[in-house]
């Protein structure tokens, strides 16, 4: 590996790892589309603080002197925007709308005229559009490292107030907090990761890099400390991966191979993860439909047992199918799970299958009684209902309803409710 | 008896909207209290202008004689339920724990103390059980209890709760009556805002009627009488409104 590239790759991650940490508070704030709007105000200020350097005599590439513009407009734009809120009867949304385009649009008119006459190409400043990490030179590296750490520190020195700020602003501002003062702190600190990724990730695109770590974080836990965690190193594997991606062609801008890194992360998460996953929960829904097929089927048996008394006799499968019109593979699934035996055409309830489908039917018969006697529904509106909520209700509520009841022995139809299994 | 909560002349607007309008209200120690008005009648704002929470345009709030700076110690605040995201990553645990933060400092870790006492609010509004559950995952009547637990580790005199009510099933109302009266027992004073006339006579013994001005305030037996529902309910105070919307519009015009 070539230390150019080392240097990049170090500046990429570190980049990342500024940025989804505080991307967490900002997604968690609702502070995504705020992260956008001041990355894109940054870009008058790199072209002015360039124009500067050159009629001051200084170094207009000097990387401390691009990110202090950078930083004044974004700030500038911030301000702006909070004030337009506060005391015009624009909405926050509007007023971000127009701070955001507003300053990107006067960005780009400095930026065409410098191309044409301050030889802005040369200094690379179109680069900001989309981001190079490939330009990043070890002093943009160490003013990154710097000013990254200290973002860090702050973040995890005033852990605890931005979590109250966060949370519930108010409850923290009767508490005492200076809350006004932490939220424009928290703003800073977006405002100075965001300036601090312009050369990287380029203004267009860096609020993904802010927003996208977090979101894929959320997936994975439910502690703050440990999404701040997490986000860092979604942003940093992101950053890294981006800034690799790009340095391997050099016509590719870093920026968005960054910001597609982090999205895979994010759709790896959003499906993956345990809790909130897509697919764990479409494998739950799978499984929750299998488990109402199997004990509707055993209803249908309980049904077939009560006419003459005989619950565990042998069934004909097609018997058992035309109660309602079941499909085949509930007597396989049912089977599976070992509710029946089947020999031939012939299936019967083992003891297991026996007592859940007298778990199933006092569910049911319960449920409607209750729903004839408490809410005075017509008799006629109750079975589809009570069709539902037999598979949802726990036990514990059931026993309350029962009881509630008086514990009745018949439901509105006359029928009996089954008080365990019959012998 | 003294008095916990003073407002003296209070008016409150947002942006030129006039919310609140020369309130003049003192509210003994020792009481259940329930504020009680129409929809945009200033309830939830009286309560965050007594705590400091929204600028004032004109008037005073003194809380047990003192400026809420001073007596913030002394008070602890259970704001709506739907002011906050549930799906924040949190515990039940660590949103009781934020109600210790006043008194333990914004930087300081927690002790073994403050953990008890966390506990032990959880125990006494039944969610203890629950102490780990994600708050994601709590229905409207358990979050109600786990605000309410974020108050009671404050050990306040005087509670401020905005609609505890609100949309809690049977058992957590009664939960919360009970829990209304114990605190009372025991000395302290609770103001609520209420948005149910019909069960306010029997869960409190105050009565503060608003609607953007104050109506009547005092004993419930003495103010929850017709003559003031009606004048709290009906109508909408229309002449009063108008005069005081050009009246703060004139203000900012001069200021600007």
């Amino acid at each position: 590996m070539s230390a150019t590239l080392v240097t990049v790759l170090c500046g990429a991650m570190l980049l990342g790892a500024v940025a989804g940490a505080l991307g967490c508070f900002a997604v968690l704030k609702r502070h995504s589309l705020l992260g956008d709007a001041l990355a894109h105000a940054a870009l008058p200020g790199v072209c002015l603080a360039y124009m500067f350097g050159l009629t001051a005599g200084l170094d207009p590439r000097h990387p401390l002197l691009l990110f202090g513009g950078a930083l004044a407009t974004a700030w500038l734009g911030t301000v702006m925007i909070m004030g337009i809120a506060r005391t015009t009867r624009l909405k926050y949304d509007a007023a971000i709308g127009i701070v955001l385009s507003v300053f990107f649009g006067a960005g780009i008119v400095l930026l065409t005229y410098l191309q044409k006459n301050g030889g802005a190409q040369q200094a690379g400043l179109d680069k900001f559009l989309f981001g190079q990490a490939a330009a990043l030179s070890r002093g943009d590296v160490w003013t990154m490292a710097v000013f990254g750490a200290i973002v860090l520190g702050v973040v995890v020195l005033c852990f605890r107030p931005f979590k109250l700020v966060v949370f519930n602003a108010e409850h923290a501002g009767s508490l005492g907090l200076p809350v006004r003062r932490y939220e424009l702190l928290l703003v800073t600190l977006i405002v100075v990761a965001v300036v601090l990724g312009l050369r990287t990730v380029g203004v267009v695109l860096i609020a993904a890099l802010l927003v996208t770590p977090a979101a894929a974080a959320r997936q994975w836990t439910e502690k703050l400390s440990v999404m701040v965690l997490l986000a860092a190193l979604f942003g940093m594997a992101a950053g890294g991966l981006g800034a690799y991606l790009s340095a391997q062609s050099a016509r590719m801008p870093t920026g968005p191979l960054i910001v597609l890194s982090a999205t895979a992360l994010l759709l790896v998460s959003l499906l993956l993860s345990p809790r909130r996953g897509l697919l764990w929960a479409w494998v739950r829904r799978r499984r929750n439909r299998e488990r109402v097929r199997i004990e509707n089927l055993l209803k249908d048996m309980w049904r077939l047992g009560e006419m003459d008394q005989r619950y565990t006799a042998p069934r004909a499968v097609s018997d058992v199918l035309a109660v309602r019109g079941a499909a085949l593979r509930a007597i396989r699934e049912a089977r599976e799970s070992r509710f029946l035996t089947q020999e031939g055409t012939q299936v019967r309830l083992t003891e297991r299958g026996l007592e859940r489908a007298a778990r199933i039917v006092r569910n049911h018969r319960i449920w409607e009684l209750y729903l004839s006697n408490r809410l005075d529904l017509a008799d006629d509106h109750l079975h589809r209902d009570a069709e539902d909520m037999e598979h949802a209700l726990d036990d514990e509520v059931l026993e309350q309803i029962d009881e509630a009841l008086g514990r009745p022995a018949q439901d509105p139809h006359g029928r009996p409710i089954p008080r365990g299994v019959p012998a | 008896m003294s008095t916990a909560l003073e407002f003296h002349d209070l008016t409150v607007a947002y942006h030129t909207k006039p919310v609140l309008w020369d309130v003049d209200l003192s509210v003994p120690t020792g009481r259940l209290v329930a504020i009680v008005g129409p929809n945009g009648a200033g309830k939830s704002t009286l309560m965050k202008a007594a705590l400091d929470l929204v600028p004032l345009a004109s008037g005073y709030v003194r809380i047990f004689g003192q400026h809420y700076e001073e007596s913030r110690g002394r008070v602890a605040y259970v704001p709506q339920r739907e002011s906050v995201d549930w799906d924040f990553p949190a515990t039940v645990f660590d949103v009781v724990m934020m109600g210790r933060y006043g008194r333990l400092g914004w930087f300081r870790r927690p002790g073994r103390g403050d953990r008890n006492a966390a506990m032990e609010a959880l125990e006494k509004v039944g969610m203890a059980e629950f102490a780990d559950r994600q708050i994601s995952r709590l229905s409207g009547g358990q979050q109600q209890r786990t605000f309410l637990a974020r108050a009671l580790v404050q050990d306040a005199e005087l509670y401020m709760m905005d609609e505890p009510f609100a949309g809690v099933d049977a058992v957590t109302e009664r939960a919360i009556v009970q829990l209304l009266r114990d605190l009372q027992q025991k000395g302290r004073t609770v103001v609520c805002v209420h948005h149910d006339l019909q069960t306010a006579p029997e869960y409190y013994d105050w009565l503060v009627l608003l609607n953007m001005r104050l109506v009547a305030a005092g004993p419930m037996e003495e103010v929850f009488v017709t003559e003031n529902l009606h004048r709290t309910y009906g109508g909408r105070l229309s002449i009063l409104e108008q005069a005081a919307t050009s009246l703060l519009r004139g203000q900012k015009g001069a200021r600007a």
